[in-house]
């Protein structure tokens, strides 16, 4: 407990965390509210459709988590850290543990948030959430942003620079997960195991022909993070501080 | 008390340590001396479980850093003063720390006011100037009240004000029965600090001595002589053991005390116009020392 508390003040005595959190909040509430505006087709949004945008959300809170190490090694902070505590291990999982409770809370602040502005500007009973499905999609969106956050965290303290680690979290999902689409023969059985395809599974309720439910793509997206995490803890024990 | 034994790291090919047994005993100030480059701060980072050794290891009050349960009340380091996050506040900096090793609140209150930083405390630490970033990082290293003090260059950029007031902390540490280590590459500074020496070139143990034993061993004493009758008085000196140097006007006398020098002159009727002993410069001894172990090392 002492850890995470340790993680705890040092997340929040500087306004960076805060205003990606505020960030993260806005831009996917925001334009879920802007969308819904602007959709005047009738039927009301579903609550799946009022979910697309956590990309928004899940991208900032990863940045933020990756942020919280790669400053650390920055400013000399982390080595100020392993002073006080004298496994590294313990303290960076402590961090990650700190970055996961956050950032979960932030997706699903984001994902209740975005159902209600929809609800509340569209006024329409197809916004009611009626399934299983559908209750996964919303209430377990903190898990994939906790997840994320987890995966972040173990990038950063992996590379230990701001800009590649960013450009990473960026450029992976966004852009390489679409584009290895592009390779012949293997490039769609390839797309379908990428971590953050495997992801947005679990964070929809489409049925997009890949080979594993939602639950399954959580688990995957978790494995790959826990993969990532193990080594990092293995990397930051053994090199110099 | 810190033990290192048999400390060697390389970065690449480079050694930076090179087979390093030293101990640091409590009760008195250990100066840390070498030349810049010499591998203080890596030996530094090495004691506090910072770098990892390639072969040897270090034992602060007889346990591996990574046995201590709570660090920070056993061992406070401070290597680096610019190593706290710009933008959190002096005491959000010591906050952190203190949790770290389960220490009250008002404990970092206590130790800014030590330092003097209290009024500075709601200050984010990158507005601070170098010397008050030194005070907070020592605060940081007094935070837990640990037996063994690491200090890597404390006074670096104090005003003479401050420099004193290290001076005196050091010194009230260790009169209190603490570990006390504290580097630096002058050894004019540590001659005023200092008990006793550490010194190493390249990586290398050079001496551990007292400092009064290294600087009198390492310090040539001469004395300068003025006369008229150069040459009669300088055969009349080596006749009597002593080297004689020449200086513009004046000589150098090796070997001989001011009174022995008198004695010699009177007795070969020589007039002197001066005779000053002195002491040879501390930072000329030391470069010798330091030089011999590169010679040695490039031997």
């Amino acid at each position: 407990m002492t850890l995470l508390a340790v993680e705890r003040i040092k997340l929040f005595s500087t306004r960076a965390p805060v205003w990606c959190i505020a960030t993260a909040l806005v831009l996917t509430i925001g334009v879920t509210a802007g969308l819904t505006m602007l959709d005047h087709a009738g039927e009301g949004p579903t609550p799946s459709s009022t979910q697309t945008m956590y990309i928004l959300g899940l991208t900032v809170i990863m940045v933020m988590a990756t942020l919280s190490v790669t400053t650390e090694y920055r400013f000399g902070t982390m080595r100020a850290t392993f002073q006080a505590v004298s496994s590294r291990s313990r303290a960076l999982l402590a961090k990650a543990t700190v970055l996961a409770i956050v950032a979960g809370l932030v997706g699903e602040v984001s994902s209740f948030g975005s159902w209600g502005v929809a609800k509340l500007i569209a006024h329409s009973p197809d916004t009611d959430i009626h399934t299983a499905a559908e209750w996964r999609q919303i209430a377990g969106m903190g898990l994939v942003y906790a997840i994320a956050a987890v995966l972040a965290v173990a990038v950063g303290a992996l590379l230990r620079q701001s800009a590649a680690a960013v450009a990473i979290l960026l450029v992976f999902p966004l852009l390489v997960e679409q584009l290895v689409e592009i390779i012949p023969r293997v490039g769609d059985r390839l797309h379908d195991w990428m971590p953050f395809v495997a992801a947005s599974q679990f964070a929809s309720t489409a049925d997009r022909g890949l080979p594993y439910g939602p639950w399954g793509g959580l688990a995957y997206f978790a494995a790959i993070a826990a993969a990532l995490l193990v080594a990092a803890l293995a990397v930051v024990e053994k090199r110099d501080a | 008390m810190i033990e290192a034994v048999g400390l060697t790291k390389r970065y690449g090919r480079t050694v930076a340590v090179d087979d390093l047994t030293f101990t640091v005993r409590p009760g008195v100030v250990t100066g840390f001396l070498g030349p810049n480059g010499a591998g203080k701060s890596t030996t530094m980072r090495m004691v506090l479980g910072l770098d990892r050794p390639d072969t040897g290891f270090v034992l602060i009050e007889g346990k591996r850093f990574g046995e201590l349960r709570r660090p920070l009340r056993v061992v406070g380091g401070l290597l680096d003063a610019k190593w706290v996050h710009p933008h959190r506040t002096a005491r959000n900096h010591l906050r952190w720390l203190a949790r770290a090793a389960d220490l009250p609140r008002t404990r970092v209150d206590e130790v800014l006011d030590l330092v003097g930083l209290a009024k500075a405390a709601r200050s984010p630490a990158g507005d601070f100037s170098l010397g008050m970033s030194q005070r907070l990082g020592i605060a940081g290293a007094l935070l837990g009240d640990p037996r063994v003090l690491l200090f890597d260059e404390p006074v670096n950029g104090l005003d003479p004000q401050g420099i004193a007031w290290v001076r005196k902390l050091m010194r009230t540490m260790a009169d209190n029965g603490r570990t006390v280590l504290v580097s630096s590459h002058l050894l004019a500074e540590m001659a005023q600090t200092a008990d006793e020496l550490i010194v190493i070139g390249r990586g290398r143990l050079i001496a551990q001595c007292p400092t009064a034993q290294f600087i009198s061993e390492a310090t040539e004493s001469s004395v300068r002589v003025r006369t008229a009758q150069v040459e009669r008085l300088q055969t009349a000196l080596v006749h009597k053991g002593a080297t004689v140097r020449h200086e513009p006007g004046a000589l150098v006398v090796v070997g001989l005390d001011a009174a022995e020098i008198g004695e010699v002159a009177a007795a070969h009727g020589v007039v002197l116009h001066e005779l000053s002993p002195r002491r040879g410069s501390l930072e000329e001894a030391y470069l010798r020392h330091t030089e011999d172990a590169v010679a040695h090392h490039a031997g």
